[in-house]
């Protein structure tokens, strides 16, 4: 096995949350992608001996779900929402603006592995639209000069937390909701910024 | 028109600190799940959720009692919160999951009472990692006071809830789907029968599996007992119910009413209009599964029955609005590739089906249409949902590919014109 102690020792904690081993395969592949921005060959071998099925088992599990990568992400996932309430709002702007500043087509990671570019289907901003999510945190309202300068943000700073707050309230605009408390927590990774992944962490 | 508050009073009186517990028990949070373990019965609990006639939130609009009636004898019962939200138009449960975690796991400690449930999901998309954290932190907030976990309140009662993510699949909302996700395999819904999770669910034990809206209601239920919460709305529609308002609007958002008044009323009082004074063009009234309305339908009350009975649903309650520049071509072709990537794969007619509509329909709206395109959509349509009929039928294992049939329906029935309108007349060379 080639996840290290700390990894094993989570994803066993993981598997004891559940009635049975195998359901245990969702965290598990999202704790894998947290390591290799991507479920690599070997992650599916560890996984399917941890859960006790075969690779080609977990294969057919993590190939079936679009958050399961295939292919190393870039630092940055940039997931543009084109369903029905964005696109009537101008999503394909916001689409083009993307692509042009990161020069990515859809699923495409640029040479740096900076930014992974996707179109995806509803990311619930509707009332916010168009929206976007950066390593599945997202920003609502956006414009086409506030998705560039976001773009710029990230390129310049790259920031390793992604927290929703902090873009919203320097690249966004009309929200779904008002958000109303102030929250500094966000993610570490091109994967959901979750606790059960040690994938989450507060700005100080 | 005003707004009802039941489920986001507290978010709303208490806008810093609403997911918190101290913020949450100093408005009375578990107060209702103490004394409904301590004094009261799990008939009594089913009971008021019977006489309240909920119905369920998630789309179908399942009465709840009813549900939870079906519910088998076996050692082992799960409870499933479907927290898989991803029709498009629609984002009320983001709203609970974010803004009041408690009241969710208030809803589901009464809930496991009610039925003898030990062990509880709350299944939440893949996407709403911010959702799922603060839910999470609430969860292990619950259990250092005891709230979860062993001899809850002293009653006997134990529960164990785990938080599960999803990892981008729109079907796992669909229940059976959600449960084979759970259970660690390609989330594909089951082949019926059986039909109900309640009698073969989650490792094919009996499983209830509810919305986050309906259990999310269940504190208020059980606070202020089933028949009040019957008084509110209308028959058939009881209660309050949480409308995500997007599309052309001035003020797009969740917004939580009793059910009984016009779309019309809703979108001019609490929407604030339509941007620049514009017409509404059409309207889906229930979310991207949903046939449209047309801007001259404004006046259909926004009840199950209502919506029903003009051939659409109301579904998760996404109500989205189109004014009269949208191009309804593109909008349902927004629509159809949403399904067309959705689809799982299982069904012939809806994997094949929604991948040539989204090709047919992306031609058609490049100007690059062929004269016997609308036919050949239609054809497409009628191998998907023999008869185009609303409630639609099925060739499929569950209504996914039926749910792309809609917007295009839609289109031939009430704006054919604009489709026939991009269609080259002559033959391109």
């Amino acid at each position: 096995m080639s996840w290290n102690d700390s990894m094993i020792k989570q994803a066993k904690k993981i598997i004891k949350m559940y009635p049975q081993k195998r359901s245990a395969i969702g965290p598990l592949l999202h704790l894998a992608q947290s390591k290799d921005g991507y479920i690599s060959d070997d992650s599916t071998a560890v996984i399917s001996e941890l859960v006790g099925i075969t690779e080609v088992q977990v294969k057919s599990v993590s190939t079936f779900y679009s958050m399961y990568k295939q292919e190393p992400t870039g630092k940055y996932l940039l997931s543009v929402c084109k369903s029905i309430s964005c696109e009537i709002n101008n999503s394909k702007e916001i689409i083009d603006v993307v692509k042009d500043f990161t020069g990515l087509n859809n699923n495409e990671t640029d040479e740096n592995d900076l930014f992974t570019f996707e179109a995806v289907e509803c990311i619930g901003a509707c009332g916010g639209a168009p929206a976007m999510q950066i390593n599945y945190e997202t920003v609502e309202g956006l414009s086409s000069e506030n998705t560039i300068k976001l773009c710029e943000w990230l390129k310049k700073e790259q920031p390793d937390v992604i927290i929703a707050e902090e873009m919203q309230d320097n690249f966004g605009g009309t929200k779904s909701f008002d958000w109303a408390i102030k929250d500094q927590s966000g993610t570490t990774g091109s994967v959901p910024g979750f606790q059960t992944f040690n994938t989450t962490k507060e700005k100080k | 028109m005003k707004e009802t508050l039941l489920l986001t009073k507290h978010m709303r009186e208490n806008p810093e600190d609403s997911h918190l517990i101290d913020s949450y028990e100093k408005n009375g949070g578990y107060e209702t799940a103490r004394k409904t373990l301590i004094n009261g019965s799990p008939e009594n609990v089913l009971e008021e959720i019977k006489v309240s006639n909920i119905r369920g939130r998630g789309g179908a609009g399942f009465p709840t009692g009813v549900k939870w009636g079906f519910l088998a004898e076996n050692e082992d019962r799960y409870l499933v919160i479907n927290a898989d939200e991803s029709e498009p138009g629609t984002f009320k449960d983001r709203i609970l999951l974010e803004r009041d975690p408690h009241q969710l796991i208030e809803g589901i400690i009464i809930t496991c009472f009610a039925a003898n449930i030990e062990n509880a999901f709350i299944y939440i998309r893949g996407e709403y990692a911010k959702p799922a954290r603060r839910v999470q932190d609430a969860v292990d907030q619950a259990y250092q006071k005891g709230y979860l976990g062993k001899n809850i309140f002293n009653s006997e009662m134990n529960l164990d809830l785990v938080v599960h993510l999803g990892a981008g699949a729109y079907i796992c909302g669909e229940e059976t789907a959600l449960l084979n996700s759970l259970e660690g395999r390609r989330g594909e819904p089951r082949l019926k029968p059986p039909y109900f999770p309640a009698v073969k669910g989650l490792y094919m034990k009996p499983t209830l599996v509810n919305n986050v809206e309906t259990i999310s209601s269940v504190p208020w239920i059980m606070e202020n007992t089933g028949k009040e919460y019957n008084k509110l709305g209308v028959e058939g529609s009881t209660g309050t119910r949480i409308f995500s308002l997007s599309g052309h609007v001035n003020n797009p958002g969740n917004y939580e009413i009793e059910m009984g008044s016009s779309f019309g009323e809703f979108v001019e009082s609490l929407g604030n209009g339509i941007r620049n004074n514009k017409k509404v063009k059409a309207y889906i009234p229930g979310g991207a599964s949903a046939p449209w309305f047309r801007g001259d339908q404004l006046d259909i009350k926004m009840t199950i029955d209502d919506v029903a009975n003009n051939n659409s649903m109301l579904g998760s309650g996404a109500v989205v609005m189109m004014d009269e520049d949208t191009n309804l071509v593109n909008a349902a072709k927004s629509i159809v590739s949403f399904f067309a990537h959705e689809s799982c794969g299982q069904c012939t007619p809806c994997r094949e089906g929604t991948t040539w509509l989204e090709m047919i329909l992306d031609r058609v709206a490049s100007g690059r249409g062929r004269a016997s395109d609308i036919d050949l959509l239609l054809d497409v349509c009628d191998n998907i949902s023999p008869g185009l009929s609303w409630p639609p039928k099925m060739t499929t294992i569950c209504p996914l590919g039926p749910s792309a049939v809609s917007p295009i329906t839609s289109l031939m029935n009430d704006f054919r014109e604009e489709v026939e309108s991009l269609i080259p007349t002559k033959v391109l060379l």
